[in-house]
C-alpha cells in the first residue's frame, strides 16, 4: 500500500535532523498562522500564487532562490565546521552517512535551486521590460515553470525529514548511484526532484527564448537589444539545447534503478563512463546558462553607472554568442583523468581555453566602459568591480586546470572546489546581487538601503576570499574534495580560516535580510517617483516603478540601442501621455501552475517511495489540470482604456499631462 | 554596620586586584621583548607555516619526473596568465577610481563606445595568451599522457592496482606477490600501473609522484610514474566512492634497488595467499583499512576484475 514508506523512514534517531525538522515545521506553522490571522491569504493567492505576470513570477523566483540560499548555506557551514574539526584521528561531529548527504545536497541545491532561480528570476523580471513588451510569450506556462521548480524544491527539502538524500555527490555518478551501491531512496529523491524542476527550467527556457525571438518592441532589431537580452538569449538557447540531455540521462538512470535496465551498471554491458559524459554535456553548458545572464547584468550596471554606452557592443554580442557555441565542445575537461587519450584531452583542453578569449574580451570591454565615464559608486557597481577582480582570478585557475597535465594533479582537489566557487560566487552570486539591487526599485518602487547594501557586499567579498583562498592552498598541498576527515593535521589551520570565511559570508546573508527589512520600513524615504532612479539607459526605466500589469501604456518605437537614454537626451521625457488610449487584454491569473505542481509533488513523492497507485493519481491530476486549462475560453481579462488612462495620468510627472507622442507612435492592440 | 564594612573592604580589595592586573597587562603590552615572543612570533610563523606546508607532500613538492614536469607546467602557465590578470585588476580599479563621478580632473566622454584599434588589441591579448597556453596543453597532453611509457633505460616494474571498498590492492604480476594499502617500488625505475575497480569508481593518486587516473569496474586504465628519491609518499582516492572514501589512504614506499629486491624476497616468505577465497573476502566492503601482505598469488585476479566478471553490490547497511 505505501511502497517502501514506513515509520522507520523518518530519522527519529538523528537529533540534528529532527531538530531542524522541528524548527522548520514551527517556522512554517507560525508563517501560516500569521497569514491567516492577518487575512493575507486572499491577497497572496490572487496577486502572487496564481499570478501570470512575469514581474511577480520573477520576484517569486528570487524569493525562492534566497530561501534556498539559506538552506544551501546551512549545509556549507556544517561542512566547513566538520572539516575544521576532523583532522588527524578526529572524526568531527558528522559521520560519513550524514556528511555525504550534506555535500550532495549543498551542490544540488546551490546550482539547481539557488543559482538557477536567481538567474531565471532576473531574466523573467527584466527581459519583457527591456524588450518593451507586455509579457513573456506564454504567461501561463511561465507560472507552470515556476511552480514546477518549486515542487522540485519541496521534494528536496522533504528528503530531510522523510527518508534521506543522495550520498553520491551533486552529479550522482554511477555505479555509485545505481541500485547496487545506493539501495536507499536518496538517489530517487535527487532524480525525481531534478526531473520536475528540470522540466520547469526547460519550459522556462523555451518561453524566454521565444519571447526574445518573437516579441520585441517595434523597431527593436537584434542589434538594438540591450546586452542583457543578448546574454539571456544565449542562456535560454543553451537551456533548450542542454536540459533535454539532462532529462534523458536521468531517465536512463531511473530505468536502471526502477526497471532493472543496464545503461550505466557495472554488469551486463552497462557503461558508467557514458553517464559521466552525458551529464557533463548538460553540465558544462549549465555553467554558461548561469554566468551569461550575470555577464549581462554587469554590462547593464557598468554602462548605467558610468553614464556611458557599453564599450564595444558588437564585440560583446559576438563574445556572448561565441561562448554560447563553444560551451558545447568543452565538456570532457571534467574528466581528463578518465583516460581518454592525449589527442582527445588536448582537443578539449584547448577548446576550453579558447572560451577564455571571448570572456577576456568582455572583461576588457567592461574596463573600457569605465574609462571616460562618471562612475557612481553605488551598490551594483561595488558588486561589478568585486566581480571583475574576483572573476579574473577564477578564470585564471580555470584555464590552468584546462591544461590536461595540470588537471592530472588538481582534478577533484580543493583547488578545483576553490576554482568553481570563485567563478560561481564571484560571477553568479555577485551578478544576482547586482541585478537584485539594480532592479529592486523597478520591481517595488523603492530603493534598497545603500549602507547595508555595501555592508552585504563587503561581507561576501571578504568572506569569499577568507573561505576559498585557503582551499586553493590546500588543493596544492594534496587535499581532495568530499573528505569527511583527513589525516594531515597541518591542513587544520587553513580549514579553520575557511570556516571563519564562511561565518563572514553568513553575516552577509543575515545582513541581506536586515537590509530588506530596513528598506521596507524606510520605503517612503527611498521611494522612486521618477521610474528612473539610476539615470539609466534602457526601456525598463521609461515606465513607472513598479510598472503596471501591462508594463507599457504604449509600446515604444525603438530607433537605436540605449533607446531610453537617447529619448532623454532628445528631451522626450518619461510620462508624456499618448494621444488616445485603447482597451488592453491581459492574460487572466490562473491557479493551473500551482495545481500542476501540487500533483507533480504527489507524483514525485509516490515514485520515490514506489507507491504506484498514488503516482497514477498524481499523474492523472496533473494532466487533468492541464486539460481543463486547455479548454478554458476565458483566458484573458480586459483592462478598459479609462483605467489605463487613469493610471497613466496618475503617474505622469506634473507638466506632462498634455498629449504628445513620445518614443514614436501608439501601437494599438492588446498584448504585443 | 559590620557587614557593610566588610563589603566595602572586599570591594576595595577587588578594585586593587583589578588595578594590579590591568597594570601588569599594560606592562606586558609595552614590553617589546614580550611582544617579540608573543604576537610577532605568531604573525611571522603563520605565513611561513602555510607556505612550507603547501610545498610539503603536495603536487608542488614532486619526487619524480612526472610530477616535476607537471609542476613546471603549473608554474609556467600561472606566470603567463598573471602577466595579464594583475594589470587587468589594477587597471579596472584604477579606471573606476580615476573616473569616479566626483573627480573634476577626469574627462567625461559620454558617447565614447567604440575604438577599432582597442577592439583589435583586446581580442589579440587573450588570443595570444591562449595560443601560447594551447601549445603547452597540446605538447603536455602528449608528453604526459598517463599510458605513455616513461623515457628510461630501465625496463618498468609492472604493478596492478585494484580499488576495493574501501582499500587498495596492489599485485606484482611478475613477482607474484600482493599487498593491501601499501606498495613498495624501487627508486629510479619507471612503474607501469594497470588499474581497475571491483565496484564503484575511484581515482588513484599519489600527489608527490604526479598524475592521477580513475579506476573503473570492467575497465583497465594505465598510468606510468616514477619515484626518484627513497621515501614514503601518501596516496589516496581522489574520486568520492561512498562511506569509506576518506579512509582509502595508502602509502607508496620508494626504496633503493637493493632494498626493493630484499623486500620482494622477504615478502615471498610471507604465508598470506591471494586466492579466490581471500580475494572474495577482500572485495567485501570494510572501513577498517590496515595493511596486508600476500607472499604468493597463484592466480592473478586482475583480469577477471578488469573484464567485469565480478558483480559486487552493497547491502543497505554497507551503503551507510
Amino acid at each position: 500500500m505505501f511502497g517502501r514508506l514506513s515509520w522507520s523512514s523518518i530519522p527519529f534517531d538523528q537529533p540534528i535532523v529532527m531538530g531542524t525538522s522541528a524548527t522548520v515545521g514551527l517556522v512554517l506553522l507560525a508563517l501560516f498562522l500569521l497569514i491567516i490571522i492577518k487575512g493575507w491569504w486572499g491577497y497572496l493567492w490572487h496577486e502572487w500564487i496564481t499570478s501570470v505576470d512575469h514581474k511577480r513570477i520573477g520576484a517569486m523566483y528570487m524569493i525562492l532562490g534566497l530561501v534556498m540560499l539559506v538552506r544551501g548555506f546551512s549545509d556549507a557551514i556544517m561542512m566547513r565546521t566538520q572539516l575544521a574539526l576532523a583532522a588527524g584521528h578526529a572524526q568531527g561531529y558528522l559521520p560519513p552517512e550524514h556528511y555525504d548527504q550534506i555535500f550532495s545536497a549543498h551542490g544540488t541545491i546551490m546550482i539547481f535551486f539557488v543559482a538557477m532561480p536567481f538567474v531565471i528570476g532576473l531574466m523573467n523580471f527584466a527581459l519583457p521590460l527591456q524588450l518593451g513588451v507586455r509579457d513573456v510569450a506564454f504567461p501561463v506556462l511561465n507560472s507552470v515553470s515556476f511552480w514546477l521548480t518549486a515542487s522540485g524544491v519541496l521534494l528536496v527539502n522533504l528528503s530531510l525529514f522523510v527518508g534521506e538524500f543522495a550520498r553520491t555527490g551533486w552529479l550522482a555518478y554511477p555505479p555509485l548511484s545505481e541500485l547496487a551501491y545506493s539501495p536507499g531512496v536518496g538517489v530517487d529523491y535527487y532524480l525525481w526532484s531534478l526531473q520536475l524542476s528540470g522540466l520547469g527550467t526547460l519550459l522556462s527556457g523555451i518561453n524566454l527564448a521565444t519571447t526574445i525571438l518573437k516579441l520585441r518592441a517595434p523597431g527593436m532589431g537584434y542589434s538594438r537589444m540591450p546586452i542583457f537580452c543578448w546574454t539571456a538569449l544565449a542562456s535560454n538557447m543553451l537551456i533548450v539545447a542542454a536540459f533535454p540531455v539532462l532529462t534523458a540521462t536521468f531517465a536512463m538512470l531511473l530505468l536502471d534503478r526502477y526497471c532493472g535496465f543496464h545503461f550505466f551498471t557495472n554488469d551486463l554491458g552497462g557503461n558508467p563512463m557514458m553517464y559521466v559524459s552525458l551529464i557533463w554535456i548538460w553540465g558544462h553548458p549549465e555553467v554558461y546558462i548561469l554566468i551569461l545572464p550575470a555577464f549581462g547584468v554587469f554590462s547593464e550596471v557598468v554602462a548605467t553607472f558610468s553614464g556611458k554606452p557599453l564599450f564595444g557592443y558588437r564585440s560583446m554580442v559576438l563574445a556572448t554568442m561565441v561562448i554560447c557555441g563553444l560551451s558545447f565542445v568543452v565538456w570532457l575537461h571534467h574528466f581528463f583523468t578518465m583516460g581518454a587519450g592525449a589527442d582527445v584531452n588536448a582537443f578539449f583542453g584547448i577548446m576550453t581555453m579558447i572560451i577564455a578569449v571571448p570572456t577576456g574580451v568582455k572583461v576588457f570591454n567592461w574596463m573600457f566602459t569605465l574609462y571616460g565615464g562618471r562612475v557612481r559608486f553605488t551598490v551594483p557597481i561595488y558588486w561589478t568591480l568585486g566581480f571583475i577582480v574576483t572573476f579574473v582570478i577564477g578564470g585564471m585557475t580555470g584555464v590552468l586546470m584546462a591544461i590536461p597535465p595540470a588537471d592530472f594533479v588538481l582534478h577533484n582537489s580543493l583547488f578545483l572546489i576553490a576554482h568553481f566557487h570563485n567563478v560561481a560566487i564571484g560571477g553568479v552570486v555577485f551578478g544576482a546581487m547586482a541585478g537584485y539591487t539594480y532592479w529592486f526599485p523597478k520591481a517595488f518602487g523603492f530603493k534598497l538601503n545603500e549602507r547595508l547594501g555595501k555592508a552585504v557586499f563587503w561581507c561576501w567579498f571578504i568572506g569569499f576570499y577568507l573561505a576559498f583562498m585557503p582551499l586553493y592552498a590546500l588543493g596544492l598541498m594534496g587535499a581532495t574534495r568530499r573528505m569527511q576527515h583527513y589525516p594531515d593535521t597541518h591542513w587544520q589551520p587553513l580549514m579553520v580560516v575557511a570556516l571563519a570565511g564562511a561565518v563572514v559570508i553568513l553575516l552577509g546573508i543575515a545582513l541581506t535580510a536586515v537590509q530588506l527589512a530596513v528598506s521596507i520600513r524606510q520605503r517612503h524615504v527611498n521611494r522612486d517617483h521618477s521610474g528612473d532612479p539610476w539615470n539609466a539607459r534602457t526601456l525598463e526605466w521609461s515606465i513607472p516603478s513598479p510598472p503596471p500589469a501591462w508594463n507599457f501604456t504604449q509600446l515604444p518605437n525603438v530607433q537605436r540601442t540605449d533607446a531610453y537614454w537617447h529619448a532623454k537626451e532628445e528631451g522626450m521625457s518619461r510620462g508624456a501621455l499618448p494621444s488616445s488610449f485603447v482597451d488592453l487584454h491581459l492574460p487572466r491569473n490562473t491557479p493551473v501552475g500551482v495545481f500542476i505542481a501540487f500533483f507533480a509533488v504527489i507524483l514525485g513523492f509516490a515514485l520515490i517511495w514506489r507507491i504506484y497507485w498514488l503516482a497514477a493519481v498524481g499523474l492523472a491530476g496533473a494532466v487533468a489540470v492541464a486539460l481543463v486549462q486547455y479548454w478554458r475560453t476565458d483566458r484573458e481579462i480586459r483592462v478598459p482604456a479609462e483605467e489605463v488612462a487613469a493610471f497613466a495620468r496618475a503617474h505622469a510627472p506634473p507638466g506632462h499631462d498634455a498629449p504628445s507622442a513620445e518614443l514614436g507612435p501608439v501601437v494599438p492592440g492588446g498584448r504585443s | 554596620m559590620v557587614a557593610s564594612g566588610k563589603l566595602r573592604a572586599s570591594i576595595r580589595a577587588m578594585a586593587a586586584r583589578l588595578r594590579r592586573r590591568l597594570r601588569s597587562a599594560a606592562r606586558r603590552w609595552a614590553d617589546e621583548e614580550a611582544l617579540q615572543r608573543g604576537w610577532t612570533r605568531v604573525v611571522c610563523i603563520l605565513p611561513c607555516c602555510v607556505t612550507l606546508a603547501s610545498c610539503r607532500e603536495g603536487p608542488l613538492d614532486p619526487q619524480g619526473p612526472v610530477g616535476q614536469a607537471e609542476r613546471v607546467i603549473l608554474y609556467d602557465a600561472t606566470t603567463i596568465m598573471l602577466a595579464v590578470v594583475i594589470p587587468v585588476i589594477l587597471l579596472t580599479l584604477g579606471f573606476a577610481w580615476w573616473f569616479r563621478s566626483g573627480n573634476r580632473r577626469a574627462t567625461y566622454r559620454p558617447n565614447w563606445e567604440y575604438a577599432g584599434r582597442i577592439e583589435l588589441i583586446i581580442w589579440a591579448i587573450p588570443a595570444l595568451v591562449i595560443l601560447f597556453l594551447g601549445g603547452i596543453a597540446w605538447i603536455g597532453s602528449h608528453e604526459l599522457d598517463p599510458p605513455k611509457p616513461l623515457d628510461s633505460r630501465v625496463p618498468p616494474l609492472e604493478v596492478e592496482v585494484v580499488s576495493l571498498d574501501w582499500r587498495w590492492l596492489f599485485i606484482y604480476p611478475s613477482e607474484r606477490i600482493a599487498t593491501v594499502n601499501y606498495l613498495v617500488v624501487p627508486t629510479g625505475v619507471p612503474v607501469h600501473f594497470r588499474l581497475t575497480s571491483t565496484s564503484v569508481m575511484n581515482s588513484f593518486f599519489i600527489p608527490q609522484l604526479g598524475s592521477q587516473i580513475y579506476t573503473m569496474a570492467g575497465m583497465t586504465t594505465q598510468l606510468n610514474l616514477q619515484a626518484d628519491k627513497p621515501g614514503s609518499y601518501a596516496g589516496f582516492s581522489a574520486q568520492f566512492s561512498g562511506p569509506g572514501f576518506s579512509d582509502m589512504q595508502f602509502t607508496l614506499r620508494a626504496e633503493s634497488g637493493e632494498g626493493f629486491t630484499t623486500w620482494v624476497a622477504k615478502t615471498r616468505e610471507h604465508d598470506g595467499v591471494l586466492d579466490g577465497a581471500s580475494f572474495a573476502e577482500l572485495a567485501r566492503p570494510t572501513r577498517a583499512g590496515g595493511e596486508l601482505t600476500y607472499g604468493s598469488v597463484p592466480d592473478d585476479p586482475f583480469d577477471i576484475v578488469a573484464h567485469g566478471h565480478l558483480a559486487t553490490r552493497w547491502s543497505a547497511k554497507e551503503a551507510l
